[in-house]
């Protein structure tokens, strides 16, 4: 295992140089590794602190669920009809990078301040990777999958879950980890920005009143769990034996 | 060796008096492709009768609309003009007992090489004891028995070939059609496949034909060849290569086989210089 | 063409048909102006150069952030290429940069370098260099061995091999990099000023929408998406014509 090995000498060393620059620039600017760890270990005995989580998690599920199912059917749609995913495809990578955020106060005046507005924003942002990863998963797939459920006189049905859904699952889990994150930012920086409750509202009253170890314990715990998500995802990708 | 020479006899470039019983027969068959820019002719008019158990194979330059007709041989693809018929009755969707192998490889890798050959049979909802002895079968025929809690990425392209070769086989399909299947193999693998593949032709009694651009293989394998012309494409010569049933690759260093070869180059070696010249190859 | 012609029928009825649900009363002037009123009113904003030090500092931190992302990344991404063992350690954590909610370490970089380009342009960076980083690392890779060959068959120095043989060959998975490094450069900037800052267009929208300022806001979101839109058309033109290329 060294490349384990290796991964694991860089996390370390990224830990130190964190600590090198807290010596740097002081107790005030930048909490060491130590004292946020101890800070995270304070809060999550708090009941406040699970309000938030819980908050945060509640408008997360939501957008993750809708972008997930909406995404995958609309990248299907796509992916199955050319002329409609030719037109759409670049309108799709247009939204994709645009800064979503200047739109942020017309979901507010659409949605009104609360969760609804959180959980619109996070399907902003998560929904339109998965679905061009899958539009694209079916135009890539190999047109002798296709062709060889027709010789074997499949059923639609019979095709559509033995042959075309295992062929596409690699790509799609590839949008669908890269739409979990994104939809996670959406639902911070929306709470970040005009919200009482949630880890994004943590960090900026944290930020308000000074508390440099709140902040960087919070930023750790989502760091921590966001990359964990991921890295449960591509492990599973990587498991399904193929590619 | 005159006499095997001789042997090599022309059949009529139209219409080959069918022997014994015609399996498929295709009269006239024309396929058009309409594109954004007006019309391809692919393939035709075409007329071909295969006798039941015979080893057909076609030869002719690339885009002359060989795979075309395979497609409308396997139901994959309908000709606007003419008629194709299996076992007297016309192919309108893929026809019950036609098996078809892919010239990609059409394995499917999210499935362990047994579960690949057994798939058509889990589909078809055939009996499990019965699925079981067909795909030990199978799999023990294309030599895939050290392989076959395998997957697909962990075998050469020549063993996914083997492994979409049993696939198609346990279906039991009287008649067998091959699009190019060797055709990304190397050359010394093609030759191994090609003996494979006339065992199988052998103890299935199943009328095969063969789709290749490869004429060592055409002439090696059939008992008879079709030549086709550049776009659009028909036949233009027929060779009956007067081989033995008992036949396997060794049959390249005799001289009759490199008489049937030279017949077949002198035919499409003008249809070559035709696609060369207009900048196409 | 005809599918561009088409896309731009799609984005243009959909254009009209919120013009219409805005002046037909569908959609209330406290939601939204109708499209029409905001180019008229970007028009004015330009004009009267209102917001111009806003919108000039924003564009001036994106140019920043994204070209000392693709200098960064580049050459982060030669040095990871030259050291496989430090590559190899760095492979599953780069695989899950993007995982990480990047814009929570923004409130960090506050306390360390205060409101300000700094620590917006630090964010910026922070978003967007990976993404050089990786297609870097992809172009090298990708420079065919028999290209090298032939270099060396015409006995060609190492620096004329890099900038004549190897730059090109990579260049089209280069490009990709600076294509996605601007993106991000321009969402960090621009998200940045909108959550904390005290200038730029980001936080004079926050701040429209804060004062119920409809107009003022929605002329500065018009300018960012038409901006965004022109640059990321622009860049993709390059980049398609690139990639033909490479096909050859």
């Amino acid at each position: 295992m060294p490349k384990f090995v290796g991964t694991a000498l860089v996390l370390i060393s990224c830990v130190l140089l964190w600590q090198a620059l807290h010596l740097l620039v002081g107790e005030s600017s930048l909490a060491s590794p130590l004292r946020t760890c101890a800070k995270l270990a304070a809060l999550v005995v708090t009941g406040e602190f699970w309000a938030n989580v819980a908050e945060t998690m509640r408008a997360f599920v939501s957008a993750f669920a809708i972008s997930l199912t909406g995404g995958i059917l609309l990248g299907i749609v796509l992916g199955a009809r050319r002329l409609a995913g030719n037109v759409a495809e670049p309108i799709l990578v247009t939204l994709y990078s645009i800064p979503k955020v200047v739109l942020y106060p017309l979901v507010l005046l659409c949605f009104g301040l609360g969760i609804s507005a959180k959980i619109a924003f996070g399907v902003m942002h998560g929904l339109i990777p998965i679905t061009l990863f899958s539009m694209n998963a079916i135009r890539q797939m190999k047109p002798v999958y296709g062709r060889t459920a027709q010789v074997l006189r499949l059923s639609p049905t019979q095709s559509a879950f033995t042959v075309i859904l295992p062929a596409i699952l690699p790509e799609v889990i590839s949008g669908v980890r890269l739409g979990f994150s994104l939809t996670l930012l959406g639902v911070l920086i929306g709470e970040m920005f005009a919200s009482q409750r949630g880890l994004g509202f943590m960090l900026m009253s944290a930020i308000n009143i000074g508390q440099i170890d709140t902040i960087m314990a919070v930023a750790l715990l989502l760091t921590v769990v966001a990359v964990t998500c991921n890295s449960l995802l591509l492990l599973l990708n990587q498991r399904m034996g193929y590619r | 060796m005159s006499v095997a020479a001789a042997k090599v006899s022309v059949v009529s470039p139209t219409v080959s008096d069918s022997p014994a019983a015609v399996h498929a027969r295709l009269r006239g068959v024309t396929r058009v492709f309409r594109l954004p820019k007006g019309e391809l002719h692919a393939l035709g008019p075409v007329d071909l009768d295969l006798g039941r158990g015979e080893f057909f194979s076609v030869v002719g330059p690339s885009g002359c609309g060989k795979s075309t007709l395979l497609d409308i041989l396997a139901g994959l693809s309908r000709p606007q003009a003419g008629t194709a018929e299996f076992e007297g009755r016309s192919i309108q969707d893929v026809p019950d007992g036609v098996g078809v192998v892919f010239q990609e490889d059409a394995s499917f890798p999210w499935l362990s090489v047994r579960d690949n050959v057994a798939f058509g049979l889990r589909r078809a909802g055939v009996d499990p004891a019965e699925i079981e002895r067909r795909v030990d079968y199978a799999i023990g025929f294309m030599g895939l028995k050290d392989f076959a809690s395998s997957y697909p990425v962990q075998l050469s392209g020549g063993m996914r070939q083997r492994v979409c070769i049993a696939r198609t086989l346990v279906m039991q399909p009287r008649l067998i059609l091959l699009d190019e299947p060797f055709g990304a193999l190397d050359q010394q693998t093609r030759l191994l496949m090609g003996d494979e593949l006339l065992r199988l032709w052998r103890e299935t009694g199943a009328t095969v034909l063969l789709i290749t651009h490869a004429l060592d293989e055409a002439a090696m394998l059939s008992d008879r060849v079709g030549v086709m012309s550049t776009r659009p494409g028909t036949f233009i010569d027929f060779v009956e290569t007067g081989w033995e049933r008992n036949r396997d690759s060794r049959v390249v260093s005799t001289p009759h086989f490199g008489d049937i070869t030279a017949r077949l180059w002198e035919k499409l070696r003008v249809e070559a210089l035709k696609i060369m010249s207009s900048g196409k190859a | 063409m005809s599918e561009s012609w088409l896309r731009i029928l799609v984005v243009a009825l959909l254009i009209g048909l919120v013009e219409l649900m805005s002046r037909t009363g569908v959609i209330p002037l406290q939601v939204m102006i109708p499209p029409s009123q905001m180019v008229v009113e970007l028009g004015w904003i330009l004009a009267s150069g209102e917001f111009a030090n806003d919108i000039v500092l924003s564009f001036t931190n994106v140019a920043i952030a994204a070209l000392l992302s693709v200098l960064i990344g580049f050459v982060a991404g030669l040095v990871i290429h030259s050291l496989p063992s430090l590559r190899d350690a760095l492979e599953p954590l780069l695989a899950s940069y993007y995982a990480i909610p990047t814009f929570v370490f923004y409130p960090i970089f506050i306390t360390l370098f205060g409101v300000g380009s700094a620590s917006i342009i630090a964010i910026a960076i922070l978003l967007a260099v990976v993404s050089m980083i990786t297609a870097t690392l992809n172009g090298v890779d990708r420079i065919p061995r028999v290209l090298r060959k032939t270099a060396q068959v015409y006995r060609m120095p190492r620096l004329k091999t890099a900038l004549l043989i190897e730059l090109p060959a990579a260049a089209p998975y280069l490009f990709t990099g600076v294509k996605l490094s601007v993106a991000y450069a321009f969402i960090g900037v621009i998200a940045s000023e909108f959550i904390l800052s005290g200038a730029g267009i980001g936080y004079a929208i926050a701040y429209a929408y804060n004062n119920f300022e409809n107009r003022h806001m929605y002329a500065l979101m018009l300018l960012i998406l038409v901006t965004v839109t022109i640059v990321n058309t622009a860049l993709n033109h390059i980049d398609r014509r690139l990639q033909a290329r490479r096909q050859r």
